[in-house]
């Protein structure tokens, strides 16, 4: 009895630690035989967008499209073909979309340079607010004869 | 820089993000409108295949229908619309009597996508049959190719087997008279 909870426990925390990646791989029929060359064909479709569902993808999809495309991503990889074959390959008939992480060219070049930009831009924007306010703002002019006695006067009031 | 009082100056600032909440405003508001018009759908993938000339393939026919190759849609002088679609699939059902009316005005070649013959067969002899020529894609690799993400999409190709049109939804009266008949009008002449 105990030891059966002992053996869960191990069971859940393993799962915790080494989280198993849920893939949509259907069937194990699908996968190649060769280890190395079925962990590059499922390192190349989680780059690949599932044109069906479309924030997926065709690794953890389970669209008829997506076995499909799975199935040819691995008789291209069987054949011995480069990741960045494989993918032109792809690009070449949905287009750059399919690539669930986008290629570095000039369209892309702002998506890519934000992330680096942002924090000088808040910087930059932050100073130019902070400083150009306090310099702009005019010293206090000192009180006139009037509001000194209505300061005294209010002074006295909160004493008594 | 100009100067302004500081109480103009914070108004103006203030109505910076009312103007962006504006503009965000206007753009769902244009898409919204656009997607019940459908003129536009948030899904389209945009293929590259366009001003290409047509993938290789070679596909049979679903008898007594013919099938037909990439080679003769490359022999053509006049414009053909290919059209992938299935019988399982209801938007293509919903398709039929827009090809029905559509063939009178073009030669339609039909792409069974995914599909066995005695189903096709049976669903165009409920519908109607607008196809010229029939093939079949029975595993659905020939449509990789032409980057087909569903059905019903279908493609008009243009004389020596260009690809100059794509609509990957089912087609509707609206596209066939202002977009596909126009340019259908264009390419021939």
């Amino acid at each position: 009895m105990k030891f059966s909870t002992l053996f869960k426990t191990i069971f859940v925390v393993l799962c915790i630690l080494f989280p198993f990646s849920l893939l949509a791989v259907d069937d194990p029929e699908e996968m190649l035989p060769n280890p190395k060359a079925e962990a590059r064909a499922e390192a190349i479709g989680e780059q690949l967008r599932c044109l069906v569902c479309q924030n997926e993808s065709i690794e953890d999809s389970s669209s008829a499209l997506a076995r499909d495309l799975r199935k040819i991503v691995r008789e291209h990889v069987a054949q011995g073909e480069s990741n960045q074959h494989i993918i032109n390959w792809m690009v070449q008939r949905y287009g750059a979309f399919i690539r669930l992480r986008p290629a570095f060219s000039s369209s892309t070049l702002l998506l890519w340079s934000v992330p680096f930009l942002a924090p000088f831009i808040g910087c930059f924007i932050a100073y130019f607010f902070y400083y150009r306010h306090k310099k702009t703002l005019p010293p206090h002019a000192p009180l006139t004869q009037e509001e000194k006695k209505r300061l005294n006067i209010l002074i006295k009031d909160t004493h008594s | 820089m100009t100067h302004f009082s500081p109480l103009t100056r914070r108004r103006l600032l203030m109505s910076i993000p009312l103007i962006g909440a504006m503009g965000i405003g206007f753009s769902f508001w244009k898409m919204l409108t656009d997607m019940s018009a459908g003129t536009f759908n948030s899904h389209d993938i945009n293929t590259p295949i366009l001003n290409r000339p047509v993938p290789y393939f070679t596909l049979p026919g679903v008898i007594p229908q013919q099938g037909f190759s990439s080679t003769e849609l490359k022999h053509l002088n006049t414009p053909v619309l290919v059209i992938f679609f299935a019988s399982w699939c209801i938007p293509c059902l919903e398709e039929m009597p827009i090809l029905l009316s559509l063939k009178n005005f073009l030669p339609l070649w039909g792409i069974a996508y995914k599909d066995s013959p005695y189903n096709v067969k049976e669903f165009l002899h409920n519908s109607g049959n607008p196809f010229t020529r029939l093939a079949e894609d029975r595993h659905g690799l020939v449509g990789i190719d032409w980057g087909i993400s569903g059905v019903p999409e279908s493609f008009l190709i243009g004389a020596g087997g260009i690809i100059r049109w794509h609509n990957p939804n089912p087609l509707t009266e609206e596209t066939m008279t202002h977009i596909l008949l126009p340019l259908v009008k264009k390419i021939s002449s």
